[in-house]
């Protein structure tokens, strides 16, 4: 690492040369506001001159977010011209702007908010006509308001580098230039996979999840037995949101705070991963031992899910026909809870908290739907919404003491349905009950599955399990996924089993969880846009560690339900409740 | 509305004649708007699938570019140039005399299709100003009073090719 | 024709043209020649009915193999055009309509005389010209970047390389790559496109660059409105452009050259495929060029209609089939250009140059100019000026040379105000510039710029506040709306303008547009966006108190801006004939036929004009 010296305002100051200007002043102390800023200046636009400072020598102002250190360099952040243009490019697009801060729910997240307060704003400079908007909330996951776009571009770059789609873009010209998808069309109509990863980087309140809040309400006030279930991802995340460091657990109050908000039954998701393991485990087994197709994709991902049936109908054979884990959870309720309860599957209505916006959508499926054709889900809040939901009732977070999920029948569950929640877990959990199933013994070895375990977006291991060798994938975001499908279509992939995962890093970081950015978060480490994913991951490990019984096969009450009630995995009443089917969805504007 | 099929396979056509030259969207576009009038939205679908370029990026680029169109144009382009030499010598009113008589503004097309009005940038004809261009033909040094005869040599031709079709 | 493969087979072929092209211009055995212009501007005016009109008039009387008929490039001097031009004589007729044709067959090759009334009249002194070089517009020129434009036939390689073609190329071609930057360095060449960055220096730094692949790319997307002479030299001899072209990429290793050009030029876009092709056939462009390990190739790319593109990585990102939006900088082209390699982008202009120095020797290039700016410029003369047109002047002319002899005055007795160059990105200069000589610094130290050379003369009757806010709306219209500053600034000026033209602008409004102008100024990404306040900057300058009185006194005074002007009728002149009255739109205007004089109702009328241009006594005036 090459040291330079550059000087900031008139100090001397050491900093590493492949630095931009806006990280190094960072690193030195200073906050130059910004907005388009990305991935380190990688993929910045430097289009939003809000991050705009003096260099002796360049001609006019540059953007710190995008102009490399060098040696010698004087930069002045706190000279007139240039906390003036910095004010004017803020007011600028803020005269741009709909500026309903108030009733925003972005506004305490709002980046836009923040640096107009950096910069100093003043009410009411520049006023004038608007860019004519577009307001889309058809998707049941996405709403696109353009009111509040700032065209920084971040969701473009998203799309396209995590997702390797690229549905959104820049349209039209100059002052009319929105950002969309094609023919400013409704995410519902274009190949979109909802899954909320250009919502994790919009600055502003531009792109945000469906609200589903109004309909828990609307299904108390109907006097509805609601249960709510919340997904392994949520509880390594959901501190954030009442200012709790990255990577703080936070099990036992957020249990605590579903209860007082009334729910019926808190139940944990994770019982639902153990029983997914059971389904997925003995599917997986059965095409290996009958011939079926391999190698056999997981399904746990809706946004995952998404994506095969836009993009790769044709092989949409791999999928696993589990549901996902909430939707199983669901429909359970509503049939085995429901009848040991003596209560109308009608009147339940279930409530999922998910890291994750494209579960909204995947309750809608008509695929979805078990007992007497009701949805196995009603809602789904997204962690986001749950913080909400808990400071709307005026509980305080923090001082919440630790609860338990409910433990009557469905309350058990075992470490391998935590770590379903980071990148590598489904397989892992996976692996611990094949292992067992096929050879009648536990490998402690695949308590901590290395291979596996790690936020690269392609990750490979092979077990010899017996005498067969398993050859196995785990992969998150669909541009990782990409050559691997690829081979798949061709023919010509090695594997027996992959985990595939919609989001980069798995539902840790899924579209639905806390914003990271570290400009809104003074007191985490200055590169926490790297590091926050693998403490949240850790945050699920050592909850798997903590559990004694770490095998889903190992769940008594899994075993319950199937000797009660399904009988055997991948049995008649298991298929009718908890497997589905999938369908070429290619037709849409890719 | 689905493209017909000789049009698919002239879009087709038109990909691979540049399928060979590095970056080519812009070419085939170009080609596209040239051949057909306009780019309508099942050819850049069809674009997309023959390069493996996103639609969303095609119509990034389709709107960005004054050039193209998602619209059919008129039979008859009408540019007023609205160059800084034609400005100055009064082609706005022209342009607006334009507009009072089709009833329609800049860029867009009347309902019978006859009649596109654009605002040009400068042609170059800056002698000539203020300078008018219908389809290939420049009317030099048009005043407000000119425009219904401009108006009316259109009809006048497309009337005399409708006789001849006839 | 065959391939022209090594330095003696060039000298042979230019030796032959050369031969060919004298005796077709100078033939002293009684052949003549008529040269027609087919430049755009003249090209729309008929002149290729003209030239058709000669061959068969000519076929018919049989004098077809005694006078060639020949189409060039651009004569420059568009609104005195078409014209036709006779050898070896020298004359030139103008304003030329195909009716006109048998005339002068008639009187002049037939009976060899001068057809009078198509002549060049002086504005001023009144008298006939015949010769060119005779007319003022002409004296003060000299073609550098114009070179062969207008005397050889575009679409004739042969033409082109009998007047010189390939001579700089083969001579660059035996000289060290270094040597060559070196010339360009010592000629102080500097970029004809707008900005003036040295082009030795640009090319310096893509040539100390390590690259597999390295491009040249020619900046013709010339889009500043009333601009055209990128497009003339591409239509008069793209030849010269091609070879400054190939000259750039040996000096900085690049094998490939890519042009941009604008799709509103087919024509210059057509003979620059022609000329491609024919450099190809004869292997002037492709393997081996000249027998040497050089080789080039070039291709084409055509705009789709967007004024930034001209900026050059806006121009980059479009070749690259993306929107033409511009990057930010570093990394710089010449470091990180077209597909991520070492790239130099010149102007038309510019390249056109190249060839000139290298052929003719630095010391001819730099004995024009002035100590910074050297060589000549060719700029687009328009707005009110008695002659319009194209004109390629020695750097350090002065503004009152400029209009007053070579633009020959403003028209109809009227006063000069202003002299915009640099279209929408510069500014204006005023009577007290008259004597500045003109080069890229003393714009630029005026608040203006050379831009791409468009030279537009505003007399009294433009109001500035007016050609403020045309420009912006231009801008506006053109901003791609990357960065905020251009997006939304440049739109909230306009707003601003529109609201002063309107007579509803307040003093503080004056505040603002200055903290606007300056953060577009320091704040955009490119320079589209840094440059686009120019205009508004230097009218607020210049002329503020035509701004005061649109903003206290609400009235426009050079009775431009339509909410602030009024209509009234000059009793005096007034022959009460009611032709305004009946051609009114809004029947505000009364009075009796032949009684009394006609009045104008104010608060009804709506200031559309039309009884201004239907009295045919001059008694509507506007106040």
């Amino acid at each position: 690492m090459a040291l330079v010296n550059i000087k900031i305002d008139g100090i001397e100051y050491k900093v590493d040369s492949s630095l931009t200007v806006l990280e190094a002043a960072k690193q030195c102390g200073y906050n130059i506001p910004s907005l388009c800023s990305f991935n380190h200046g990688k993929c910045s636009k430097a289009s939003c001159r809000v991050c705009l400072v003096e260099v002796k020598g360049a001609r006019g102002l540059v953007a710190s977010c995008v102009y490399p250190v060098n040696d010698g360099m004087e930069i002045s952040i706190n000279s007139q011209k240039a906390t003036e243009a910095r004010r004017v490019s803020v007011e600028l697009l803020l005269s741009n702007h709909n500026q309903d801060c108030q009733s925003c729910r972005k506004n305490q997240n709002c980046e836009l908010l923040r640096v107009a307060q950096l910069v100093g704003a003043r009410e009411g400079m520049f006023k004038g006509e608007k860019t004519p908007t577009t307001y889309d909330d058809l998707s049941p996951s996405l709403i696109r308001d353009t009111s509040k776009c700032v065209l920084c571009g971040r969701c473009i770059e998203q799309c396209k580098s995590v997702q390797g789609i690229g549905i959104l873009g820049f349209e039209n010209r100059g002052f009319k230039t929105i950002v969309g998808p094609a023919y400013n069309k409704s995410f519902n109509n274009v190949a979109c996979l909802q899954c909320g990863q250009c919502v994790t980087v919009c600055p502003t309140g531009a792109l945000m999840e469906k609200g589903e809040i109004d309909k828990v309400d609307s299904a108390f006030k109907a006097g509805k037995f609601v249960v709510v279930q919340t997904a392994p991802a949520v509880r390594a995340a959901l501190g954030e949101e009442f200012g709790m460091p990255i990577g703080t657990p936070v099990t036992g109050k957020m249990v605590t705070a579903l209860k007082r908000l009334g729910f019926a039954r808190v139940y944990d998701t994770n019982f639902a991963a153990d029983l997914t393991i059971m389904e997925e485990a003995n599917e997986l087994l059965e095409r290996i031992n009958n011939g079926g197709k391999l190698p056999m994709i997981t399904s746990c991902s809706p946004g995952w899910v998404n994506y095969a049936e836009q993009y790769y109908g044709d092989i949409l054979g791999h999928l696993s026909t589990c549901k996902s884990p909430h939707e199983m959870e669901g429909a359970v309720i509503k049939s085995y809870f429901a009848e040991k309860n003596g209560i109308k599957p009608e009147d339940i209505f279930v409530v999922s908290i998910m890291p994750c916006t494209a579960k909204k959508f995947e309750k809608e499926r008509p695929e979805c739907r078990g007992v007497n054709n009701l949805p196995d889900v009603d809602a789904v809040l997204t962690t986001r919404e749950l913080a909400t939901y808990i400071r709307r009732a005026g509980i305080e977070f923090n001082r919440l003491p630790n609860s338990e999920f409910d433990q009557d029948i469905m309350g058990e569950y075992t470490g391998a349905g935590v770590i379903f929640g980071a990148t590598g877990g489904v397989m892992e959990a996976a692996l611990r009950t094949a292992y067992f199933w096929l050879t009648g013994e536990n490998a402690d070895s695949l308590l901590k599955c290395e291979p596996v375990r790690g936020l690269e977006g392609v990750k490979e291991a092979s077990f010899k399990i017996k005498d067969m060798d398993v050859k196995v994938a785990v992969v998150s975001s669909m541009k990782a996924a990409k050559p691997i499908l690829d081979d798949i279509r061709a023919g010509k992939s090695p594997y027996a089993f992959i985990e595939i995962m919609g989001c980069p890093g798995g539902c840790i970081n899924g579209g639905g969880q806390p914003y990271v950015r570290s400009c809104m978060l003074p007191n985490e480490d200055i590169d926490i846009e790297d590091t926050y994913r693998a403490k949240r991951a850790a945050a699920l490990y050592s909850e798997d560690e903590r559990q004694t019984v770490r095998r889903s096969h190992e769940n008594t009450q899994v075993q319950a339900l199937y000797k009660e009630y399904l009988k055997k995995p991948g049995s008649h009443k298991a298929h009718e409740l908890l497997h589905t089917s999938y369908n070429d969805r290619g037709h849409k504007l890719k | 509305m689905a493209l017909q099929e000789h049009a698919i396979k002239e879009i087709k056509e038109i990909v691979d004649q540049y399928k060979n030259e590095p970056t080519p969207l812009m070419m085939i576009l170009s080609a596209v708007q040239t051949k057909f009038g306009y780019i309508p939205m099942e050819a850049q679908e069809l674009i997309s699938e023959e390069t493996g370029l996103s639609v969303a990026e095609i119509y990034g680029v389709v709107t960005f570019y004054s050039f193209f169109s998602l619209k059919p144009k008129g039979k008859y382009i009408i540019g007023v140039c609205l160059g800084t030499a034609c400005y100055v010598k009064n082609s706005q009113q022209v342009i607006d005399k334009f507009q009072t008589l089709l009833g329609i503004k800049p860029g867009e097309t009347t309902p019978d299709g006859m009649f596109t009005i654009d605002a040009l940038r400068c042609i170059g004809a800056c002698a000539l100003a203020p300078a008018v261009r219908v389809n290939d033909k420049v009317y030099p040094q048009v005043r407000v009073e000119d425009v219904e005869k401009i108006i009316d040599d259109c009809e006048r031709m497309e009337a005399a090719k409708n006789e001849k079709g006839n | 024709m065959k391939k022209v493969t090594n330095p003696e087979m060039l000298m042979v072929a230019n030796a032959t043209f050369k031969k060919r092209l004298d005796a077709k211009f100078f033939s002293t055995n009684g052949k003549r020649a008529i040269v027609i212009c087919g430049g755009t501007g003249c090209l729309s005016s008929d002149s290729v009915a003209i030239k058709e009109r000669f061959e068969k008039v000519l076929k018919d009387r049989n004098l077809d193999g005694l006078i060639s008929v020949n189409m060039v490039g651009c004569f420059g001097f568009c609104s005195q055009g078409p014209f036709v031009k006779v050898y070896p004589e020298d004359t030139l007729y103008r304003k030329v309509k195909v009716s006109d044709v048998e005339t002068i067959v008639e009187e002049d090759f037939i009976n060899h005389g001068i057809v009078d009334n198509l002549l060049y009249v002086d504005p001023q002194t009144h008298q006939k010209i015949t010769k060119m070089d005779d007319i003022n517009f002409y004296k003060k020129q000299k073609r550098i970047a114009l070179y062969g434009c207008s005397v050889i036939d575009p679409e004739n390689i042969e033409e082109a390389i009998g007047y010189g073609a390939f001579q700089a190329l083969n001579r660059a071609l035996h000289m060290d790559r270094q040597e060559v930057i070196n010339e360009i360095l010592e000629s102080g060449l500097r970029g004809r496109g707008g900005g003036g960055f040295p082009t030795g220096r640009k090319w310096q730094f893509a040539y100390n660059q390590e690259s597999d692949e390295k491009y040249v790319v020619c900046n013709g997307d010339e889009g500043d409105p009333g601009a055209f002479m990128d497009r003339s030299i591409l239509e008069g001899n793209p030849l010269s452009v091609i070879e400054g072209m190939m000259i750039a990429g040996y000096a900085i290793g690049a094998k490939q050259g890519y042009f941009y050009v604008r799709a509103e030029y087919p024509i210059a876009v057509n003979r620059l495929n022609i000329a491609i092709k024919q450099a190809k056939e004869l292997g002037l462009l492709g393997d081996n060029i000249l027998g040497t390990d050089f080789s080039f190739d070039v291709h084409l790319r055509l705009g789709a209609g967007a004024f930034v593109c001209g900026e050059e990585t806006a121009l980059l990102n479009s070749i690259e089939g993306q929107r033409g939006m511009p990057r930010p900088r570093p990394p710089f082209p010449a470091v990180k250009g077209l597909w991520g390699k070492p790239t130099i982008v010149n102007n038309v202009e510019t390249l056109a140059c190249v060839p000139y120095i290298i052929r003719e020797g630095v010391k001819e290039f730099t004995k024009y100019g002035t100590e910074k700016s050297k060589g000549t410029k060719v700029f687009a003369l328009g707005g009110k000026v008695n002659n319009v047109g194209l004109v390629e002047i020695p750097m350090g002319t002065t503004v009152r040379e400029l209009i007053y002899d070579i633009a020959g005055g403003i028209p109809n007795g009227k006063k000069f105000k202003a002299l915009q160059t640099g279209g929408p990105s510069g500014g204006c200069l005023t009577e007290e510039h008259l004597d500045t000589p003109i080069d890229f610094d003393n714009l630029v130290a005026l608040g203006s710029m050379m831009g791409s050379g468009g030279a537009i003369v505003m007399d009294e009757d433009n109001c500035m506040v007016d050609v403020a806010k045309f420009y912006m709306e231009f801008i506006c219209d053109e901003s791609c709306g990357k960065c905020t500053p251009c997006r939304i600034g440049t739109k909230r000026i306009l707003e601003i303008l529109t609201k002063i033209t309107n007579g509803e602008g307040e003093l503080s409004d004056l505040d603002r547009l200055e903290e606007l102008a300056d953060v577009t100024k320091n704040g955009s990404l490119c320079a589209l966006g840094q440059t686009a306040a120019n205009p508004i900057t230097s009218t607020m300058n210049r002329f503020r108190d035509e701004y005061v009185a649109h903003i206290v006194d609400k009235t426009c005074p050079a009775h431009v801006c339509k909410n602030l002007i009024q209509y009234y009728v000059d009793e005096t002149m007034c022959k009460k004939c009611s032709k305004c009255a009946r051609n009114c739109p809004v029947n505000c205007i009364t009075g009796v036929p032949g009684k009394e004089p006609y009045k104008i109702n104010s608060s009804v009328c709506v200031r559309c004009g039309t009884c201004l241009s239907a009295c045919p006594f001059h008694a509507i005036k506007k106040k």
